[in-house]
C-alpha cells in the first residue's frame, strides 16, 4: 500500500486524496488552515459552508456538493489521515528519500507540535494567492486583495468594507464582487485592465481550445456573475483600473482611470471614488517554495510565467513527487479537480489506463486550456508601470519604494537578484517575495528581457514558513509514522 | 571582442571589489569579470564579520588590524569617491563598530578562553575580561549561566553586500569595466606563450596582470590559467529572524567559535554567532561543514545553530526564523589567505582563500596586492600570504600529480 | 489533526484589543474581530510608522501581524480567536530608533 501525502486541501488536493484512496493508498492529506476547502471552499470552521445559513451558502460557495462530497470520503476512509493546522516548513532528502517537516497547531502559535512524514509518494497541490501590482496608496489599511475580500466574506460573514470597489485582472474578479454582495457591501464597481478586444479575442482562442460544452457553462457562469451584477446594478467597466488610493491612516477615496491597450493610464479619464474598502488582484501567483524545495523543475516563463512542470499524468520531473491545480497553471477549481483526481489516482498507484484515469485526463483537457486561456486573456501588460511615481511602495514588508529599486538598480548595474535585494532589502521581509517578487522581478528585468544572471530563483525559500527557535530545536531527526489503528506493525 | 587593461580581477565578491577600488585609485584600468553577479558567492552568504576577536595571534591577525584601520575610513572615503547619483541611491553599509563579546558557556571553556585573550592581548590586540556580571551590563538578555566573558571593542560589522556594490561603483566611476555573466574560460598567451588575459565565451580580454579572486571557486580559474590553488569549500549556514525589538547590541559569540574556525574536521560543527542588524533582524549562526559544494539545505545545522542559539539568550525561543541562507567558505589547508604572485605563471596573482573572514580582511588585501603589483612597500609583511609559501606548497604539488 | 466540526456552532467570545473588549463568535478569525469592530488596522511599520492591517487574507503577506497573548508574529487573519486572547499592536521599531 503507497503512503501518499497530499499538501493542500483545496480543490486539487482533495481530488488528488479522493482518488489516492480509490487506488487503494494510505493517505495523509495537509492543510494549514484549520479546515479543508483550500480558498476556493474556504468556510467558516464550526460554520456551516459560509456564514448565514444556507441561503447565504448558496450566493457565497460554488459547487459546495462537490466539497461535502469530497470531504465525506476522506473522513469516511480509516486508511485517510486528515491533518489540518499543519503548517509544511521544509522539506529535504534524507540519504535519497524525502522528507517534509510540519508543524501543527494554531497558525503561528510558539510551540506546535513538530513532525517530520517520508511519503512514498508526494502530491503538491499548494494552491496560489493574488498577485496584486503595486499603485500609490496601495499600502493603506482598506486596501486588500480579491482573495481577501473573498475569505472575509465566505469564512466569516463580513464585508471588508461598506463601499467597495472591486479591480483588477481575471476573471475572478466577478465572483469576488459576488461575495461581496452576498455579505451585505455595496459594491460601487468591478474595474477589469483588460480591454474588450483583448477580452474578446482571448475568450474565443480560450473557447477554440476547450471542448465543445464547456462554453456554454463557462459564460453561463459568468454571465450569472455578472447578471447579478447587473440586477444589482453593479457597473463592470471594461479597460479601466484604480491609478492610486488616499486616505488618512486608512482608505478614502480612489482614482479611477481608463486604461489604454497596455494599461497605461489615458489623460484625462481620472474620476474619484470615495469608498472605504478596495479589492484588488491582477492575478495569481502559484505557490511553488514547496515544488522547489523537493527538487521539482519549472517552466521557463518569465516573471509571470513559472509553475511545475508537469507530463501528462502530473509527474513532476522529480521521482514520486505529482503536482495538481494552480501549481501547474492558473487555470480554476474545475481543472484543478481533474489534475487532483489524476495527480491521487497515479501517486497511489492506480493504473494508468484505469477509466477513472482517463476520465481525469479528459477533464483536465477540457478544462485547463480554456481555463488558462481566459487568464491569458487578462495579462498584465506592461504600462502599469506608469501607475507609479518614486514614492510608491514596491516591497510593503521592508518599505521598499519605487524610486529607492531603480535608483539602486541604477547605480549598481546589478544583475544578481541576491545582490538588489540586499542592498534595496526588497523581498527580505517576513513575507520573503511572495507579494512583491513578481513585481520586482517584472521591474528590474524589463519583464524578463534582462534576466538575473546570479541563478538564484525567487521563488525559492527553504524555510517555507516561519517557525520559531524553540520548534526548530525540538523537531525531530527521524521521521514519525504514528500507527494507525488500522495498520498492523510488521512482524 | 577585445578588451585591453592594465588588470583583470576575476570574481567580484569582496575581494574582487576591493581590488578594482585600490587598483583604480593609483590610476590603473581594470576589467573585472564575474561568472554571475556581484556578491554572487561567499560575500552574500555571510554575516558581514570584521573582527579581530576570533584570531589567534600571527600574520592573519596582523591583516585584521590592518584591515580595521582601513575599514574605519571606508564610509567617509566612498563619500568621496563615488558619484553623487550613485551615493544618493546607494544606502550605507552599516559599519558599525558595535564591539564583540566572547562568553564561556560552561566551566571548561572559561580557561582556555582566558588564555586566549591573554595572548592576543600580547599581540596589541584591545581584549578585556569582564566578569559575568558586566557582561550582562552589556547584554542584559544574556543567559546569567554565563562562566566567562571577554569584550573586544575594535570588533565592527557591516553589510557585505553593499559593500561589494559600493567598492564596485567606486571603481566604476574611476573607468573600471564590469562584466557579468561571463565565466572565464580559459587563458589569453601572447606569441611566447605567457598568460597575457583571459578568455570568456564573449571574447578576449588582454591584460599585463590577472588576479584571482574567484573564492571557493579559485582553484578551478587557477587551473583554467594554467596553474593550480589548493582551496576547498566549507559550507555555512545563516538563519535570520523577523525583525524584533533590539536586545542583541554586540556581536556575541560562543567561545567555542574560535575552535571551530581553526578546525580542519570536515563533519559538521556549530558554534553560535549572533547579532543584530540595521534592519532589526538578528542573525544567527553558525557551522562548518565539508561537503563540497552541495548547497541543499541542511536541516541537522539549521537545528543545532537555533538550540545553540538559545542556550545564549533564552528570549530567542519565540523568535521566529524567517529564512535560512549559506555559503561556502574558500578555505586553504593552512588557514591562510593566499595573496601575491604565482610562483610558476608570470602575471598571474591571488588574492582569494580567506575562509570566513574576508569580508573583514578584504581593504588590507586590497592593500597589499596594490603595493605587490605596484612595487610599493607593503604595510603588512607578504611572507606568509605568498602563493609560494610552504604551508601550501605540498598541496600544490599534490595538486599537480593528481 | 481535528476532525472539522460539523455542527454550526456560535459560541460568542471576547478578546481585548490594546486593551478594549471585543465581542466576536467561534471560528472568525483574530482579523475578522477587529475588523467588524471597526479597527482596520494594528500594526504600525518600521521605517514610516504606517498603518497595517489585512492585506492578503490568506496567511501569506505577513502585514497583519498582531502580538498575542505576549507572542508576536502572529498573523490575525489565520489565527483563530479564542476567548480571553489578548491582542496588542505590534508597532515595530528599527534598532537605534529613538523617535
Amino acid at each position: 500500500m503507497t503512503r501518499v501525502v497530499v499538501v493542500g486541501a483545496g480543490p486539487a488536493g482533495l481530488a488528488a486524496a479522493s482518488a489516492a484512496l480509490d487506488a487503494g493508498a494510505d493517505v495523509t492529506i495537509l492543510d494549514a488552515a484549520p479546515v479543508l476547502g483550500g480558498q476556493f471552499w474556504r468556510h467558516r470552521p464550526g460554520g456551516s459552508a459560509g456564514s448565514g445559513g444556507d441561503a447565504g451558502q448558496a450566493r457565497l460557495q460554488h459547487g459546495w456538493p462537490r466539497f461535502t462530497a469530497l470531504r465525506r470520503a476522506l473522513t469516511a476512509s480509516a486508511r485517510c489521515r486528515i491533518v489540518t493546522g499543519a503548517q509544511v516548513w521544509a522539506i529535504d532528502k534524507d540519504g535519497g528519500q524525502m522528507r517534509l517537516h510540519l508543524a501543527v497547531g494554531e497558525a503561528d502559535h510558539p510551540s506546535r507540535s513538530m513532525e517530520s512524514l517520508q511519503p512514498q509518494a508526494l502530491v503538491l497541490a499548494t494552491g496560489a494567492h493574488d498577485h496584486t501590482l503595486p499603485f500609490p496608496g496601495w499600502d493603506l489599511p482598506g486596501v486588500v486583495t480579491g482573495g481577501a475580500a473573498q475569505a472575509l466574506a465566505k469564512a466569516e460573514g463580513l464585508a471588508v468594507g461598506e463601499r467597495v470597489v472591486v479591480a483588477g485582472a481575471g476573471p475572478f474578479l466577478l465572483p469576488v464582487a459576488a461575495s461581496l454582495a452576498a455579505v451585505g457591501a455595496r459594491v460601487l464597481g468591478v474595474h477589469e485592465a483588460s480591454r474588450p478586444r483583448a477580452l474578446a479575442a482571448g475568450w474565443s482562442r480560450a473557447a477554440g481550445w476547450g471542448q465543445a460544452g464547456i462554453m456554454p457553462r463557462k459564460l453561463g457562469e459568468l454571465a450569472g456573475y455578472a447578471g447579478r451584477q447587473l440586477r444589482g446594478r453593479i457597473p463592470y467597466r471594461l479597460g479601466t483600473g484604480v491609478v492610486a488610493a488616499r486616505g488618512d491612516g486608512r482608505l478614502e477615496e480612489i482614482t479611477v482611470a481608463g486604461l489604454d491597450g497596455s494599461w497605461a493610464p489615458v489623460p484625462g479619464t481620472e474620476r474619484v471614488i470615495a469608498c472605504d474598502a478596495l479589492a484588488v488582484s491582477h492575478g495569481f501567483t502559484p505557490r511553488l517554495e514547496l515544488a522547489i524545495a523537493a527538487g521539482c523543475a519549472l517552466t521557463a516563463g518569465g516573471p509571470f510565467g513559472r509553475f511545475v512542470t508537469v507530463d501528462a499524468d502530473q509527474r513532476t520531473s522529480e521521482p514520486g513527487v505529482y503536482a495538481a491545480g494552480e501549481i501547474t497553471g492558473i487555470g480554476g477549481a474545475d481543472a484543478a479537480l481533474s489534475e487532483g483526481a489524476l495527480a491521487g489516482w497515479i501517486a497511489g498507484g492506480g493504473a494508468p489506463d484505469d477509466p477513472r484515469a482517463r476520465a481525469a485526463r479528459r477533464g483536465v483537457t477540457r478544462y485547463q486550456a480554456f481555463s488558462r486561456g481566459l487568464t491569458a486573456a487578462h495579462g498584465i501588460r506592461p504600462g502599469w508601470r506608469r501607475w507609479l511615481n518614486d514614492a510608491t511602495v514596491i516591497c510593503r514588508c521592508e518599505e521598499v519604494s519605487y524610486g529607492a529599486l531603480t535608483g539602486a538598480a541604477t547605480a549598481t548595474a546589478s544583475r544578481g537578484l541576491r545582490s538588489l535585494k540586499l542592498v534595496t532589502r526588497a523581498g527580505l521581509g517576513p513575507c520573503q517575495g511572495r507579494i512583491c517578487g513578481r513585481t520586482v522581478e517584472a521591474l528590474l528585468t524589463g519583464d524578463g528581457a534582462r534576466p538575473f544572471l546570479d541563478g538564484v530563483l525567487p521563488d525559492r525559500r527553504p524555510m517555507a514558513a516561519l517557525v520559531r527557535f524553540a520548534e526548530l530545536a525540538q523537531s525531530p531527526i527521524r521521521p514519525q509514522s504514528p500507527i494507525q489503528p488500522h495498520e498492523r506493525p510488521e512482524p | 571582442m577585445d578588451t585591453n587593461s592594465d588588470v583583470i580581477i576575476v570574481g567580484a565578491g569582496i575581494i574582487g571589489a576591493a581590488c578594482a577600488r585600490a587598483l583604480t585609485g593609483v590610476g590603473l584600468s581594470v576589467t573585472v569579470l564575474d561568472s554571475a553577479a556581484a556578491a554572487s558567492g561567499t560575500s552574500g552568504q555571510g554575516e558581514g564579520n570584521v573582527l579581530v576577536s576570533d584570531k589567534e595571534p600571527g600574520p592573519e591577525l596582523v591583516l585584521a588590524q590592518r584591515s580595521l584601520v582601513l575599514w574605519e575610513r571606508l564610509e567617509a572615503e566612498l563619500d568621496a569617491e563615488l558619484p553623487a547619483a550613485a551615493r544618493a541611491a546607494l544606502p550605507t553599509t552599516e559599519y558599525e563598530r558595535k564591539g564583540g563579546l566572547v562568553v564561556a558557556t560552561s566551566a571548561d571553556a572559561a580557561a582556555p578562553l582566558l588564555d586566549f585573550a591573554a595572548g592576543q592581548r600580547a599581540a596589541g590586540v584591545d581584549a578585556r575580561v569582564i566578569p559575568p556580571a558586566e557582561a550582562l551590563r552589556l547584554e542584559p538578555d544574556l543567559n546569567p549561566a554565563v562562566t566567562a566573558g571577554v569584550y573586544y571593542p575594535e570588533d565592527a560589522q557591516v553589510q557585505p553586500v553593499i559593500a561589494v556594490e559600493a567598492m564596485l561603483a567606486a571603481a566604476r566611476a574611476r573607468g573600471a569595466v564590469i562584466r557579468y555573466g561571463e565565466p572565464v574560460t580559459g587563458a589569453l598567451s601572447d606569441r611566447s606563450g605567457a598568460l597575457a588575459g583571459v578568455r570568456t565565451a564573449r571574447g578576449s580580454y588582454s591584460a599585463g596582470q590577472v588576479i584571482v579572486a574567484a573564492g571557493p571557486w579559485a582553484g578551478e580559474v587557477a587551473a583554467l590559467l594554467g596553474s593550480a590553488l589548493p582551496v576547498r569549500p566549507r559550507r555555512g549556514v545563516m538563519l535570520v529572524t523577523s525583525r524584533m525589538p533590539h536586545r542583541v547590541f554586540h556581536k556575541v559569540y560562543d567561545a567555542d567559535y574560535v575552535g571551530a574556525v581553526g578546525s580542519g574536521d570536515a563533519a559538521l560543527q556549530t558554534s553560535t554567532v549572533i547579532e543584530s542588524t540595521a534592519g532589526g533582524t538578528v542573525l544567527v549562526g553558525s557551522s562548518r561543514r565539508q561537503q563540497g559544494f552541495d548547497s541543499a539545505l541542511d536541516l541537522a545545522a539549521v537545528r543545532e545553530i537555533a538550540a545553540k542559539a538559545t542556550r545564549v539568550f533564552p528570549f530567542l525561543a519565540q523568535a521566529s526564523v524567517m529564512r535560512v541562507y549559506g555559503g561556502f567558505r574558500p578555505f586553504m589547508p593552512d588557514h591562510l589567505p593566499v595573496i601575491g604572485p604565482d610562483p610558476r605563471v608570470p602575471g598571474l596573482w591571488y588574492a582569494a582563500g580567506h575562509e570566513g573572514a574576508g569580508i573583514g580582511l578584504c581593504l588590507a588585501t586590497a592593500e597589499l596586492l596594490r603595493d605587490l603589483l605596484t612595487g610599493a612597500g607593503p604595510a603588512v609583511d607578504p611572507a606568509p600570504f605568498a602563493p609560494a609559501r610552504p604551508g601550501i606548497a605540498a598541496a600544490l604539488r599534490a595538486g599537480e600529480a593528481a | 489533526m481535528t476532525a472539522e466540526q460539523n455542527v454550526t456552532d456560535n459560541t460568542s467570545l471576547t478578546i481585548t484589543a490594546d486593551g478594549m473588549p471585543l465581542e466576536g463568535v467561534r471560528g472568525q478569525s483574530i482579523a475578522g474581530v477587529l475588523l467588524a469592530a471597526g479597527r482596520p488596522s494594528w500594526r504600525t511599520t518600521a521605517v514610516g510608522r504606517r498603518p497595517r492591517g489585512i492585506f492578503c487574507g490568506i496567511g501569506v503577506c505577513y502585514d497583519c501581524l498582531a502580538t498575542v497573548n505576549g507572542v508576536r508574529d502572529v498573523r490575525a487573519c489565520q489565527r483563530l480567536a479564542r476567548d480571553g486572547d489578548v491582542v496588542t499592536t505590534q508597532a515595530e521599531r528599527l534598532p537605534g530608533d529613538t523617535r
